[in-house]
């Protein structure tokens, strides 16, 4: 019963290790392609699994439940659909000149090592390998953001590598303070980092040095997740590197360093209940997602590179999932993770939808994106739903889960629904006052229709909109479980 | 108990924190880049010193070969690589003298008081020999930040990256008495890539501005006057 999480696991370095070795580039992307929806497919089979037993554990301290196997399998299926999208615009990248035949090889190979540190992340139970694997997505990822090799793409890749590794060298520090924390409460210092063994002592260890070391923990991953003011890497990157690298960096790596400062939530929740601060990892998520939401909100304004634009609106979405963690409870936790889900599938459809556009216009500049509906409607089209979809609008999930995360407010903290409500309303002015342009009106002269493989975000929208309409029984129940480990109260 | 009072083996190690920690200033103040790498060479054998105390005076056998791990990898191989990159890119005078020593060394100094603030509750916890090294560590670790900070040339920004990790790694020794061996394996790895890569990107950004100066990297702001 265990190999389906080692299969999900390690199939994408296999993967890495076999495309180091092919040349033929159309088989590579081919190949590619068929890595990812083998480990879609692990996925699936290890998400039976759990749904059957609860938890799985595997070789090398695998331990897959009902909170980690979902986001497995989202990543799993968005790096599928993003591969497929991949595949014939890589080799469009490749024949204008932009990369060369090795710098696409680069990029099959580093997509799967990405794609190993994320489920890596995600599968494993020792809180070291966590950090490991999310060093590692940096190192698998920093290459393809200079890809291009332009100056703004290398200083991006420069920006990118040294932040987030400092971030990250900070969280090792709060993880060495953990270490140390668990070291008084159990014998067998190999299990001192072992998620599961600490979440079970967690009412035992000190509280002074538990809440030292989140802070370092929240700095270090909240980096990665980009909180404000710990941003600014993000952006560029994300503007930079080449679109798949922006759907896959948007869609999934944002959501494992949320994930792994929820984990720790849950161990520094445990140690300080009972104590006159129980609240402090609350608050601190609240405080950093109600400031990363707004100030993103905000600078959604002043964009004019439409993959910047859209990397700030997933600052704001993550600020808004990190404060609905903090906030706890179930209703919140339960559309915290919805959120996590809808938000995920609708940003990486709309950074494919943007690599289209962007070959269609040939810049990234808001102002010369014209006329994309008279142009291709498929893609004007797929981008104006993906907007509507992502700024909240019924009946899609994004509406579904903020709606959830807004009477959640209303329950506990009314005040601050006035500051989301704004929040929000702030967001869509500054995506639609962008949009409008680029959708409709009069295409430039001598813009033509480029091929488009608009399926990926078709099948993306598509469940989008049914978590919108019904979500379906077995999900809820899913997600209600997830809601349960995290905050020990079901919702359902 | 105060430090006159520890065994002599314990001491010494005390001493040898304490250098490393010298080193993180040396490295800050160090105009030629050539002459910083040597200093943060050093902080790796000292680094690698401590923990092969650590090991022998207490029961973490696996300690010896974190200890020999950390000599290979940060007193030998990296500053090698480093050497070697910076030869190659024709560094070896380059020389960038601090703007405002002064102000740099009264904040080092201050961050090293803060560290010793902030693992108040640790040293409190009267279980390990070690104690007083985990202050040290973290001033290695935020010394190594500051120096990030204030530098802008690439090499140097690099300097300033490595010697966070060796401050890392000595507050894993002292405060724990090592990570599990996969984990340092894993951060080892992780370090040895991100140094490849490094080395990779002095020649983009050279290729890219002429210069390894990284201010002079300011294309992508948030301006509002733009064009």
């Amino acid at each position: 019963m265990m190999q389906a999480a080692t299969v999900t696991v390690f199939m994408p370095l296999a993967g890495a290790l076999l495309l180091a070795g092919v040349r033929r580039m159309v088989w590579a992307g081919w190949l590619n392609v068929l890595v990812c929806t083998a480990t879609f497919a692990a996925a699936l089979v290890l998400a039976f699994e759990v749904a059957q037993l609860g938890v799985v554990t595997g070789k090398g301290s695998l331990r897959v439940d009902a909170f980690n196997v979902y986001l497995l399998v989202l990543t799993a299926f968005v790096g599928m659909t993003t591969s497929i999208f991949s595949r014939p615009y890589m080799q469009y990248v490749c024949t204008t000149g932009r990369t060369s035949e090795r710098g696409l090889r680069l990029y099959h190979v580093m997509f799967q090592a990405f794609m190993f540190t994320m489920v890596l992340a995600l599968a494993t139970d020792n809180l070291g390998v966590l950090w490991v694997a999310v060093e590692g997505a940096t190192l698998a990822t920093v290459l393809l953001v200079s890809l291009y090799r332009t100056p703004e793409a290398i200083e991006a890749a420069w920006k990118y590598f040294i932040l987030c590794g400092v971030g990250i060298a900070l969280a090792l520090f709060g993880t060495v303070l953990l270490y140390f924390a668990a070291q008084h409460v159990i014998a067998d210092p190999a299990a001192g980092l072992s998620w599961s063994t600490l979440h079970d002592l967690a009412p035992q260890l000190q509280p002074s040095i538990m809440s030292l070391a989140f802070v370092f923990l929240l700095i270090g991953y909240g980096t990665k997740v980009g909180l404000v003011p710990l941003h600014q890497w993000l952006p560029d990157a994300h503007s930079e590197g080449p679109t798949p690298m922006s759907a896959v960096l948007s869609g999934l790596l944002l959501n494992v360093a949320l994930y792994a400062v929820v984990r720790l939530k849950m161990l520094v929740d445990g140690s300080l209940a009972g104590t006159g601060s129980a609240q402090l990892a609350g608050y601190l998520l609240m405080g950093f997602g109600l400031l990363s939401f707004l100030v993103a909100g905000l600078f959604l304004h002043r964009q004019r590179d439409i993959k910047r634009m859209f990397s700030y609106s997933s600052i704001e979405h993550m600020g808004l999932m990190t404060f609905a963690f903090g906030l706890g409870g179930p209703l919140a936790t339960f559309g915290a993770l919805l959120h996590m889900l809808v938000h995920s599938l609708t940003k990486s459809a709309i950074f494919v939808t943007v690599g289209h556009a962007a070959h269609i216009a040939g810049t990234q500049s808001i102002d010369h994106i014209r006329g994309l509906i008279r142009t291709q409607p498929a893609v004007g089209w797929g981008l104006l739903i993906g907007v509507v979809a992502i700024a909240g609008f019924p009946p899609f999930g994004v509406f579904t889960s903020e709606f959830l995360l807004l009477t959640a407010t209303m329950q506990s903290q009314p005040w601050f629904t006035v500051a989301l409500l704004a929040g929000l309303v702030v967001a869509f002015a500054g995506l639609f006052r962008h949009l409008h342009p680029m959708v409709y009106g009069p295409a430039p002269e001598g813009q033509q229709p480029v091929r488009a493989n608009m399926v990926p975000v078709m099948v993306h929208l598509g469940l989008v909109l049914w978590l919108g309409i019904a979500i379906p029984a077995f999900l809820a129940r899913w997600l209600d479980r997830a809601t349960g480990l995290i905050t020990g109260m079901h919702l359902l | 108990m105060s430090l006159e009072h520890l065994p002599l083996l314990q001491q010494l190690m005390v001493v040898l924190a304490a250098m490393a920690l010298f080193t993180s200033f040396v490295l800050l103040e160090q105009a030629r880049l050539v002459a910083a790498i040597h200093a943060f060479a050093w902080q790796g054998v000292l680094v690698a010193m401590v923990t092969a105390i650590v090991a022998a005076s207490s029961a973490h056998a696996h300690l010896f070969f974190s200890a020999a791990l950390t000599l290979g990898l940060k007193g030998v191989l990296i500053p090698w690589m480093l050497h070697r990159l910076v030869r190659r890119l024709e560094l070896d005078r380059h020389s960038e003298p601090l703007r405002r020593p002064a102000l740099v060394t009264m904040a080092a100094l201050a961050l090293v008081i803060f560290s010793y603030w902030l693992v108040l509750p640790i040293v409190q916890q009267e279980l390990i020999f070690t104690r007083n090294i985990v202050a040290v560590s973290l001033a290695v670790v935020l010394v190594g930040l500051l120096m990030m900070v204030i530098r802008t040339q690439a090499v140097a920004q690099v300097l300033g990256f490595m010697s966070m990790e060796n401050g890392l790694f000595l507050a894993a020794v002292s405060a724990t008495g090592g990570m599990p061996l996969m984990v340092e394996l894993g951060v080892a790895f992780d370090v040895l890539v991100a140094m490849v890569l490094f080395g990779v990107f002095f020649f983009q950004i050279r290729a890219s501005i002429d210069s390894l100066d990284v201010d002079r990297m300011n294309r992508l702001t948030e301006r509002v006057d733009e064009p």
